[in-house]
This record gives C-alpha cells, structure tokens and sequence, in this order.
C-alpha cells in the first residue's frame, strides 16, 4: 500500500523554457500540420506572439524534469505497476515559444479500489508564466496495479 | 481550415473525426523525446519484456495529444477553456485511432457560453481508449 504520508506532499518545483523547435518536434510527433503550431507567421496572424504550446504539451515540464516519476518511485511503484489513469487541462492562458512556465505540483488524494488492487494517486498542478500569471492547471490521476 | 462558426454550433453537432495513422515504434520515440516521457515501456522492446510486458505500447498522453488536435482543428486553441480524459484501455502497436468528438451541452461557464464536447477514441477493431470531454468557448 501506498503510505499516507505522502498526502499533501509538494513536489520539487518544475521549470520548462518553451523553445520553438521543441514545440515544432511536439507537433511533429503528434502528426499536427496546421501552421499555426509550427510557422512563426501564421502564429502571429493567428494573435499569439509566437508558437503557442497545444493543449497537453505542458504535461512535458515534469517529464522533463524527472519530479513525477521520482516521486512515483519514491512511493514505491515501478514501473510494470502503473498506469495513466487519468490526466485534465484547465487552460487560462496561451503559453508560447519564448515563455518559462513554472509548475507546482501536490499530492491531493491517494484511494484505492477493488480491495486495494488498485491505488489512485492524484495530482494537482499550478502552471505559471514569468510574470506569475496562472497560465493552467493539471490534474493527473496515477494507478497502481498490484 | 476552415473558419470556426461559434453560432452555428448545437447540441448534436460532431466535430470532423480525425483518423490517425497505425501505431509505430517510430512515433513512440518521436513522441517521447518532444513529450520528455521516455519511460521505457513505450521505447525500449528489451527493458519492456524484462518488465514482463509483450512489447511497448504507446504513451496514454499521445492518444490525448490526438484528441487535443480534434478539438484544435474544429476551434481555435484560444477557445479551449478544459480538457478531461480518462484512459480505457492500452493503445498498442499497429492500433489504428480515430478521435471523435461531439457536442453534448450547451451551457454558460463562469459567465461564458460554453459547449461541453464528449471525446472518444478507439482503435479499428472499435475498442475505445480514451474517453472525456472537452469545454469550449462559443462567446
């Protein structure tokens, strides 16, 4: 069983500068083509300054930075054990290339179901801009199989 | 693209589905350096049999990337206020998915005219993957 103890926890915080090639990689890879996502231009006719980030590439600050999985080993899930569950975007903001977004991320619920086969464990994320604007916040639910 | 007609949207109304290419292990890497999500199990064949699994499968939040596009195709991105799924089901190699999405609500949010859109994809064989919903702006 996942200790209690880590109700509440706060993660390290999570820093991500957003570059243009990286997010013109993310489009890439989620088969995006629309200009928008990729041509400075057509960004900036579109009213942003410049690359707009889609809508699920700020999941990638904590990937990058390593906090949720090494929390998630700190638990002491591996690997073969877990699963997405589930995963939300609240959008306030358009972040974009150019832009370093700070993430704070907590523990909010851990439950389990099916007699303890499977734990839940839910994290709440604030993603701040440089001028510390809320720009998003992440909700993301984490399953362990035992 | 088409122009996004706020007015002209109804309970009912279904956005273009979006039919993605089948799995492969080449999107699997692609995604994974440009997410940061490098965990082995969508990359790594050897690593993921020695966790007991068949082969790699592909990240839960390249299917949710799928259905961000959805809703960016139909709408701009400036009108998506949320984006909620939950993952059904693991979406494997040569999983052919297609996002499909539809307004089941129109509602004012916060002050806001707002559509709730119910998103799905599944793969060929009609195993559903991912559900959630959506909450775009009409104002």
């Amino acid at each position: 069983m996942i200790d209690k103890k880590w109700l509440g926890y706060e993660l390290p915080v999570s820093t991500l500068s957003l570059e243009r090639g990286r997010l013109r990689a993310f489009a890439r890879a989620i088969g995006e083509t629309d200009p928008v996502y990729v041509d400075v231009e057509a960004a900036r006719a579109a009213g942003y300054p410049d690359l707009p980030a889609p809508p699920t590439f700020l999941f990638a600050a904590e990937q990058d930075s390593g906090t949720q999985m090494a929390t998630v080993e700190a638990m002491g899930i591996s690997l073969d054990q877990l699963l997405h569950g589930e995963q939300g975007f609240v959008h306030h903001r358009p972040v974009c290339a150019g832009d370093t977004v700070t993430v704070r991320t907590r523990v909010a619920e851990i439950y389990d179901k099916k007699g303890g086969a499977l734990e839940f464990v839910v994290m709440l994320s604030d993603v701040r801009n440089r001028q510390d604007e809320l720009v998003a916040e992440l909700r993301g639910v984490l399953v362990c199989r035992h | 693209m088409t122009t996004f007609d706020p007015a002209a949207v109804t309970v009912g109304s279904e956005l273009p589905a979006l039919a993605i290419e089948p799995v492969n292990r080449t999107m699997l890497a692609l995604f994974g350096c440009a997410s940061g999500d490098l965990n082995p199990v969508h990359l790594d064949l050897d690593a993921a049999r020695r966790l007991g699994l068949p082969d790699v499968f592909a990240h839960g939040m390249l299917g949710m990337a799928w259905l961000g596009r959805l809703l960016t195709g139909w709408a701009p991105q400036s009108r998506l206020r949320r984006i909620d799924v939950r993952f059904q089901g693991i979406t494997h190699l040569g999983n052919a998915i297609t996002c499909r999405g539809k307004v089941v609500e129109i509602r004012d949010v916060a002050g806001e005219r707002c559509a709730r859109v119910a998103l799905s994809s599944s793969n060929q064989f009609g195993q559903l993957k991912i559900v959630g919903e959506a909450l775009v702006s009409l104002a």
